[in-house]
């Protein structure tokens, strides 16, 4: 079987490594990365890939879909790769974030594995980022717990411990979170300053 | 009253302008209708989400509605358009410089698009002769009027779009970036996109599409067609909504309120004075004239959005024009079927 050409479309340069990463593991070793959007015409003339991976959001995603009805200068056609009768995975891409361009009508067999990998890919970037998101979200409630401490200290007279509890104390009893209990402090201390 | 949770798709361009005032005149509440907006980045976003009901609705091209349901380009996703949302509204615009060049080969007034077809042709027959590379014209999607409004101006002349110029896709935000780059010669675009190329001083618009086709079909709202069928509740009650903002749309003085909605950042974030000269039809044209005022620039009114098999039948002579498909029978029977008889 010939290796296939696939063309990874990506602004975001840490996910196309994923992705690459990962159709690399499944065998795919002919893989070429492009950041750029404007030119993707010109891209596709040059690498003259097979399938063409692309970002969801990319706007030039119009482009790519009706590149070969028109232009000459794309001689095979692309189309945009729907496996009609499998549903969920047409969803599974939707959802992801990721499509699937496939060029010269590529079997549907030998397209649903890349499809099924970019999908994968693009979760496992997702999921990442989520994760990285809430690492700093819970940083940032640790930092704000901490200043909102020091204020109660300073003001009651309390020790570290003694005004935690009184933080938590109270959180619990109005049935919020110590974060927001915290942030509360911050902004009466700043106005009473 | 419980309100009904419905999530609509657009494009950033004037003619999402029924759909938006819809949510922000009030139209839509008086139905019981949530109506949840969300901007896209492109033709083929809306179709796939509106295919995996991520949206219930969506501000559509109609080609575009009528190629997904006759899968034409791979994906096969059938809609049904109970409404239109505007005609005309289109423009032709091309860089300065090619302005430039068209008006010292036109033999006759520029403004009639058949003497600037024939000023175009010479310019490609010159460039072939001297071996530059050809000249570039891009659309806002392959299946959309401005496509097919591209063949007809080229066809003036005798030129075939693709064949004696380049054709390329940009979408209607990046058309005035893909001009300034010099990657298109011009393009044809729906407003607000020619008069942003003009006021960034980059490009003149040549023609408006009515100066091409009156009447033209162009946005429409698009539903899956199953669910067209299956929820004709949600259909009636958004079909209602619309019917209210076009109505509120054609009344003289709401341009003012109306290019103030659009101009807000999660609708179009351009400058609300350049939307309130469009929808006033004063359109700017660059090198070196006066604005234009063009009465029928673009169409909100009732009339306009009922949806008509004939606009089909336009659509499928432009696709084959274009040489994206060959039409069948049978296509043109499924094609018609895409617009719902109106309800209103």
């Amino acid at each position: 079987m010939p290796s296939l050409r696939i063309l990874i479309v990506d602004t975001n340069k840490v996910r196309a490594a994923i992705i690459e990463e990962g159709l690399r593991e499944a065998g795919y070793t002919d893989l070429v990365r492009v950041a750029t959007t404007t030119g993707l015409v010109a891209a596709i003339e040059q690498h003259d890939p097979d399938v063409v991976v692309i970002d969801l959001e990319d706007p030039s995603r119009d482009a790519l879909a009706d590149m070969f009805l028109v232009s000459r200068h794309i001689r095979r056609p692309i189309t945009m790769f729907v496996d009609q009768s499998d549903s969920a995975s047409i969803e599974a891409a939707v959802e992801a974030g990721v499509s699937a361009y496939i060029v010269d009508g590529l079997k549907k067999e030998r397209m649903q594995p890349i499809l099924q990998t970019c999908i994968s890919r693009f979760n496992a970037f997702r999921k990442l980022r989520e994760e990285l998101e809430d690492a700093r979200s819970q940083l940032e409630e640790r930092k704000t717990i901490d200043r909102a401490k020091g204020i109660v200290m300073r003001m009651k007279g309390l020790s570290e411990e003694e005004a935690y509890a009184l933080m938590r104390r109270t959180a619990m009893n109005e049935k919020r979170k110590l974060a927001d209990i915290a942030r509360s402090l911050i902004t009466a201390a700043e106005m009473l300053k | 009253m419980t309100m009904l949770h419905l999530r609509v798709g657009f494009m950033p361009l004037v003619d999402c302008a029924l759909v938006t005032l819809a949510k922000d005149e009030g139209f839509a509440e008086e139905q019981g209708l949530n109506l949840e907006l969300v901007r896209e980045v492109s033709w083929s976003n809306l179709r796939d989400k509106l295919n995996v009901r991520l949206f219930d609705a969506a501000h559509m091209l109609g080609p575009a509605a009528i190629a997904a349901t006759l899968g034409i380009g791979g994906v096969k996703a059938p809609m049904s358009v109970p409404i239109g949302l505007n005609r005309d509204g289109a423009a032709i615009t091309v860089s300065l410089r090619r302005f430039e060049e068209l008006c010292r080969h036109a033999q006759g007034d520029i403004a009639d698009p058949a003497v600037s077809a024939r000023a175009l042709a010479a310019m490609v027959a010159r460039r072939s002769a001297s071996g530059l590379p050809p000249l570039t014209f891009a659309a806002v999607f392959g299946f959309s009027m401005h496509t097919y409004l591209l063949c007809e101006w080229l066809a003036k002349a005798g030129l075939r779009l693709g064949e004696d110029v380049r054709f390329e896709v940009v979408p209607p935000p990046q058309t005035v970036e893909a001009l300034t780059s010099g990657r298109v010669d011009g393009f044809c675009a729906g407003a607000p996109w020619n008069s942003a190329a003009v006021e960034a001083g980059i490009g003149a618009m040549i023609h408006a599409s009515v100066d091409l086709r009156r009447d033209c079909h162009d946005k429409v709202l698009a539903w899956r067609a199953d669910d067209a069928t299956n929820r004709p509740t949600a259909v009636a009650k958004l079909n209602a909504a619309i019917l209210a903002a076009s109505d509120w749309a054609c009344r003289p003085g709401n341009a003012a309120r109306m290019a103030q909605h659009l101009s807000a950042p999660d609708r179009l974030g351009l400058p609300q004075a350049l939307l309130e000269r469009i929808l006033n039809r004063e359109l700017v044209q660059g090198g070196g004239r006066p604005p234009r005022h063009v009465a029928h620039f673009i169409r909100f009114d009732l009339a306009a959005l009922r949806p008509a098999p004939e606009d089909a039948d336009w659509v499928l002579a432009g696709m084959e024009q274009a040489g994206q498909t060959r039409v069948s029978e049978e296509m043109r029977a499924m094609a018609r079927s895409v617009f719902l008889s109106p309800a209103f």
